[in-house]
């Protein structure tokens, strides 16, 4: 480090109330931002659950679902009509519904059921414990075993429960790439057990998943699918219409952009206040070393470093409280839904450098004025 | 007497405009030579901060020139200016500006860093500077925690320790008892004046004259005396 930068540092760091509310003021910003963008983006991943964990490349569905869990059930010639459009190697049903299950204690318990098509279970989650060929046994379920599993009282092998006055006969627990979003267990069964055993609308088929020929297909699929009044979306189409949904339809993405935009101009005011002060209180300083023979940029490159010093520091304590935070939480919550993402990090990483740079050049603009002969006037 | 080390040329400064327009400085004139002590005295208000901000390349003149070791300074970039009070010229503010957050031997070393050297080469060099004044002792303390007559010597070892040609010392005996002053003003004739250097100080404290080599009397803005032997001065 070049001695003038070291000057700069034990000024600043040696000025310790100032220094910590510097530190504190960009923390702070920085842990609101960072959770509330992972909350956030937690909500989203688990509101594409069943898109991720499903794995079909293209989802047929009405063109006004918005969600994956609210589908509107089209009926079987779409299914049929799918099949027979060029490029499609394969297309099958696949039912989601909800329903009440009546576990051994009595208890009632909501549930999320999945109805995989019969012939090719396509969709099926991975098992950790049971047999796939065992779903065609009567009344068999798979359940997953995620942080909702235990609201089923820890079911295993052999477990029976009722859903919706039928039998149910746990065979096979599973394990999925992302739980859902709303806490309640997941059930997968075949296709005609669960349009049986769930009391459905006229039409059952809830999506229809297509597997394409190749990538080039899926156009010419998506152009087809259109004509007869559906829609086809890839799985990161689906995915996007999900968040845009959650983002602009129902409130949470404006409050949660209100909050980071609280966050901050928070961490802002009180950095930008702060380090003026702090500016302010070393003006003589900084005239006395331009008398001395300090030029211009030299003591501009002490501000950024001050300025970008405090920002960094308190970006990497903020990010660390917040993923702090969000590790215990979820060692007391399992399913509590918030996660770091690279473009979460970017996006604080950059109000902070705003901040950082809203603060210098206020410093900077200052100490530019002063001149040394006001030093010598006293 | 030595080559000159700063010759002022007619000298004219004023401030702000129409109605309010003072004339701080006007016409100085004079010379200041190497291995003299040189005062500028006067009463407040008479311009001998200004003339002395003008001639050390921190207030640009209205007009007239300045030319230290020869060269028209305020014919420079400020860059250059910059560099020149780096390389030429040392200070000792009246409030000696010392950096509190920062060690005794660290406020010394500043010069020493401004002009690039090595943190650690710095220290030890400003080490010895504080040896120098006495203060070797007091490196490690902050300057809040030293007596204003030590804080006036910790502002001297700044100032030399970058070996400026010229040293320009604004006040320095202002906050000082008489016998600390003394003392300091001493220390400068006879440690830190030498014939490769030149000393200017600025004062109204008359205890301090007989120092002196030379005294140049202003009195509302203008050179009204220059003497060149202080004895027959005073």
């Amino acid at each position: 480090m070049s001695g003038i930068l070291k000057i700069a540092l034990k000024l600043l760091v040696n000025d310790r109330s100032k220094f910590i509310a510097l530190l504190v003021g960009i923390t702070f910003a920085v842990f609101l931002m960072i959770m509330m963008m992972s909350m956030f983006s937690g909500i989203l991943s688990r509101s594409s659950a069943s898109v991720y964990n499903i794995g079909a490349k293209i989802w047929v569905m009405d063109p006004a679902v918005n969600n994956a869990t609210s589908s509107i059930p089209m009926p079987d010639y779409v299914l049929s009509k799918t099949r027979s459009i060029d490029g499609v190697k394969y297309a099958v049903p696949i039912y989601f519904g909800n329903a009440l299950v009546k576990l051994k204690s009595g208890a009632y318990q909501a549930v999320s059921v999945v109805g995989l098509d019969d012939a090719t279970l396509y969709g099926r989650p991975e098992l950790i414990e049971g047999k796939i060929e065992d779903i065609y046994a009567e009344s068999a379920f798979f359940v997953v075993k995620d942080a909702e599993f235990k609201k089923l009282e820890n079911p295993v092998i052999g477990t029976e429960f009722e859903i919706n006055d039928h039998r149910g006969l746990v065979v096979g627990l599973a394990k999925v790439a992302s739980g859902g979003l709303f806490g309640i267990p997941t059930v997968y069964t075949t296709y005609n057990r669960a349009i049986t055993y769930i009391p459905s609308m006229r039409f059952t088929t809830s999506y229809v998943l297509i597997e394409p020929k190749s990538e080039a297909d899926i156009p010419f699929i998506q152009q087809q699918v259109k004509k007869l009044g559906y829609q086809a979306l890839t799985r990161d189409q689906f995915v996007g219409k999900i968040s845009d949904f959650y983002t602009y339809q129902t409130g949470m993405g404006m409050n949660v952009l209100m909050m980071t935009a609280i966050s901050f101009i928070v961490g802002l005011s009180i950095s930008g206040q702060t380090f003026y002060t702090f500016i302010l209180e070393n003006m003589e300083r900084f005239g006395a070393l331009k008398a001395i023979g300090a030029k211009g940029h030299e003591l501009i490159a002490m501000i950024l470093f001050q300025a970008s010093f405090t920002a960094l520091l308190g970006y990497g304590i903020g990010v660390g409280l917040a993923s702090g935070l969000m590790i215990l939480a979820k060692l007391r919550l399992p399913s509590y839904a918030a996660q770091v993402t690279y473009f979460n990090l970017t996006f604080a990483f950059v109000m902070v450098l705003i901040m950082a740079g809203v603060s210098s050049y206020i410093g900077i603009r200052k100490v530019l004025q002063i001149q040394p002969f006001d030093i010598f006037r006293g | 007497m030595g080559k000159v080390a700063i010759k002022a040329n007619a000298l004219i400064k004023w401030f702000g405009e129409g109605e309010t327009k003072t004339t701080a400085v006007k016409s100085a004139s004079f010379e200041a030579n190497f291995g003299e002590l040189l005062y500028i005295v006067g009463p407040s208000g008479s311009g001998k901060t200004t003339l002395l901000s003008m001639i050390s390349g921190i207030l640009k003149p209205n007009e007239g020139n300045v030319l230290v070791e020869g060269k028209d300074i305020w014919k420079m970039k400020s860059d250059d200016i910059a560099d020149l009070r780096l390389h030429k010229i040392g200070f000792v503010f009246q409030d000696y500006h010392l950096f509190p957050r920062l060690t005794t031997v660290e406020n010394v070393a500043i010069p020493l860093i401004l002009k690039k050297m090595d943190w650690n080469e710095a220290i030890k060099v400003a080490m010895e500077y504080l040896d120098i004044v006495g203060l070797k002792d007091r490196a490690q303390l902050p300057p809040v925690k030293l007596s204003g007559g030590e804080q006036q010597r910790v502002a001297i070892a700044r100032a030399i320790a970058g070996k400026p040609d010229i040293l320009i010392f604004d006040e320095p005996t202002a906050s000082l008892d008489g016998d600390t002053g003394k003392k300091i003003v001493e220390f400068i004739k006879t440690k830190i004046l030498n014939p490769d250097r030149c000393v200017i100080i600025v004062t109204h404290d008359s205890r301090i004259y007989e120092f002196a080599d030379s005294i140049m009397k202003m009195e509302d803005g203008k050179i009204t005396a220059f003497e060149r032997n202080t004895l027959q001065y005073v």
